[in-house]
């Protein structure tokens, strides 16, 4: 063992420190640091007023969760929460796939097709919950017009500030169903941009395989494309759910949180703006932290105990 | 081939033929019509919006300006004011690309090509922070910022979306990296270049598409963050971003829906067109790596 290899491994070593440096600081100070900071805060009783007086340490508490889990609201707004982000992560990555299946094969025009589709995912979410609005709305809207002269809806509908509709009968969540509607419109383009990737990735030689085997498109497509596809659907689970759970401004921008449709987040937000209870906001928000945790958890855990046989 | 799956496959191939289209139809429709709708509705008359919201088209002569007139007219004209905003937007978008990419280059090349204690960690942490909620963090920033006096600075807002978009360009910039042959890395060294010598005279030419990609993808996040804006902004009126200015502008009392989308519009285009032009380069960019399974 010569001396030179261990200094030039340590050099290596100080140059990349120095390198990632400005990464590192930037996220400790803007991101780890508040984190924690957020943590604490949850057991304080704290308001924009008194903060200054507050310290870091000291007069820790309890009461901001039980104020917040004891609220009325609460666990209907984690049940709000767990099917919009549920719902909506399949719906997403369902449209991705029959998506990303359509356009697989060249044709005139896939450049165009495949540039719209991205459209809804690129364009601002301000501009993209506006047009909804506007072609929502019962008054003036292009869907309500449509439905009562074309399809005989016998008045329009609320979509988007209506807690509990009719459809074929069937009590619905109306505003829900809207809003998870517009998560899936919004990032089906996501799932379909990895999927398409992945799918132009498979090797033509397998397909060309099972079709010489006499597989029909749809054997094809559960036998040999599916198969291919999984690992890219499990990670788009994951970050579809985590996205989805932590959601605030599509949600906020569409229906404020009204008309059944309190996220946890958007209660966060309420907490903290409207009623200046940093506490209880930090409360709710590590109660969202940790629920979200706890199903990751559990999904990483099944995922793994899936993989293990092999 | 028995004859049963003959006709199966038959069936399946002609279900298909119909299906495909079908569904590309109905995906162009559903993506490009809101826009559309959004561009047609711009430019209409109230009055005929108000008499018939169904007509998805407005004839060449019925065209008016005067919504995009009303957004772009300084706010003490009586205007919306949205060339602030705009303004506004360009600046800490701009700044919020330039610092990124000013401190993922390094980082990247670092995790891509450098030996060091903790790799492994780097990325597990970066992985978190990409996956933590924003709402959380938005409470210690937003009480943070309002202690030091940075709540309503433009700065403040860059600087909470350079934290927010780092991890996610170290990694996009780590995978290209990964892909410039060593070799030519290799030669420079023994030319004498050093190490940073190396990455700024070869590893950068050769990645200028990465670099392009990963800071269109940071102008996109920057341009159409609303959140933090709103947390941080929204008591100056005269530091908004175009998102919150447009979302303040539905809050406000009677602004006709003209008014709306032609504000939809101004903020839409720039980043729709940046985005079309660039559009290869970024959905590479977005899906690298994803095709290793």
């Amino acid at each position: 063992m010569t001396r030179e290899p261990t200094t030039r491994r340590r050099r290596e070593a100080r140059t990349a420190l120095a390198l990632l440096s400005p990464t590192l600081v930037i996220t400790l100070v803007v991101v780890v640091l508040p984190m924690l900071w957020a943590l604490m805060l949850a057991f304080q009783r704290a308001r924009l007023i008194n903060i200054r007086y507050t310290g870091l340490l000291g007069h820790h508490t309890l009461e901001n969760f039980a104020y917040v889990l004891g609220e009325p609201g609460f666990w209907q707004g984690l049940a709000v929460t767990l099917i919009y982000t549920i719902a909506g992560t399949f719906l997403s990555i369902a449209g991705g796939l029959v998506a990303a299946l359509a356009l697989r094969d060249r044709f005139r025009g896939r450049g165009l097709v495949r540039a719209s589709i991205l459209l809804p995912y690129v364009a601002p979410v301000v501009a993209a919950t506006f047009v909804w609005q506007v072609m929502l709305s019962p008054q003036y809207g292009i869907a309500n017009e449509l439905g009562t002269r074309l399809l005989g809806w016998d008045r329009p509908v609320a979509f988007l500030s209506e807690a509990r509709g009719e459809l074929l009968g069937v009590t619905v969540p109306t505003a829900l169903l809207t809003v998870i509607a517009f998560e899936a419109w919004r990032y089906f383009p996501f799932a379909f941009l990895f999927l398409l990737a992945r799918l132009q990735a498979v090797p033509k030689e397998l397909e060309e395989a099972a079709l010489v085997d006499g597989a029909t498109p749809a054997q094809r497509l559960r036998h040999v494309i599916m198969p291919q596809l999984w690992r890219v659907v499990a990670l788009l689970s994951v970050l579809r759910f985590v996205f989805t759970f932590n959601k605030f401004d599509d949600v906020y921008l569409l229906t404020g949180g009204g008309a059944g449709t309190e996220m946890v987040s958007v209660r966060v937000f309420t907490l903290l703006t409207a009623r200046d209870d940093i506490g209880a906001s930090a409360a709710q928000a590590v109660v969202l932290a940790l629920v979200l945790v706890v199903f990751l958890a559990v999904y990483l855990r099944s995922f793994a105990a899936e993989r293990s046989p092999e | 081939m028995s004859p049963a799956r003959i006709t199966r496959d038959r069936v399946e191939r002609a279900a298909l033929r119909v299906l495909r289209p079908a569904v590309i139809a109905a995906l162009l429709l559903g993506t490009a019509f809101p826009f559309y709708y959004m561009a047609v509705l711009s430019l209409r008359d109230v009055q005929s919006l108000i008499l018939a919201p169904e007509s998805a088209l407005v004839p060449p002569r019925e065209i008016r300006l005067d919504a995009y007139r009303e957004v772009l007219t300084p706010a003490d004209a009586g205007g919306q004011g949205f060339g602030t905003f705009i303004r506004n937007s360009l600046l800490v978008s701009a700044a919020t690309v330039a610092l990124t990419l000013l401190a993922a280059v390094p980082g990247a090349y670092a995790v891509a090509r450098l030996r060091f204690f903790g790799r492994r960690q780097v990325h597990f942490l970066f992985l978190a922070v990409y996956l933590f909620p924003p709402i959380v963090l938005a409470i210690p920033l937003f009480v943070f910022f309002s202690l030091i006096g940075l709540r309503g600075s433009l700065a403040g807002l860059a600087l909470v979306y350079i934290a927010q978009t780092l991890p996610v360009c170290v990694y996009m910039l780590r995978n290209y990296f990964e892909t410039v042959p060593r070799s030519v890395e290799e030669a420079a060294a023994l030319d004498g270049c050093g190490t940073l010598a190396t990455l700024w005279r070869v590893t950068l030419p050769l990645s200028l598409p990465a670099l392009t990609a990963t800071g269109l993808y940071v102008f996109m996040i920057a341009w159409n963050e609303f959140l933090f804006a709103l947390l941080f902004l929204v008591e100056d009126r005269d530091r908004w971003t175009v998102s919150l200015g447009l979302s303040q502008l539905a809050g406000a009392v009677e602004v006709p829906t003209t008014v709306l989308m032609a504000g939809s519009v101004v903020l839409t285009l720039p980043v729709v067109a940046l985005f079309f032009a660039f559009e290869r380069l970024v959905t590479s960019g977005l899906t690298a790596g994803s095709e290793r399974g």
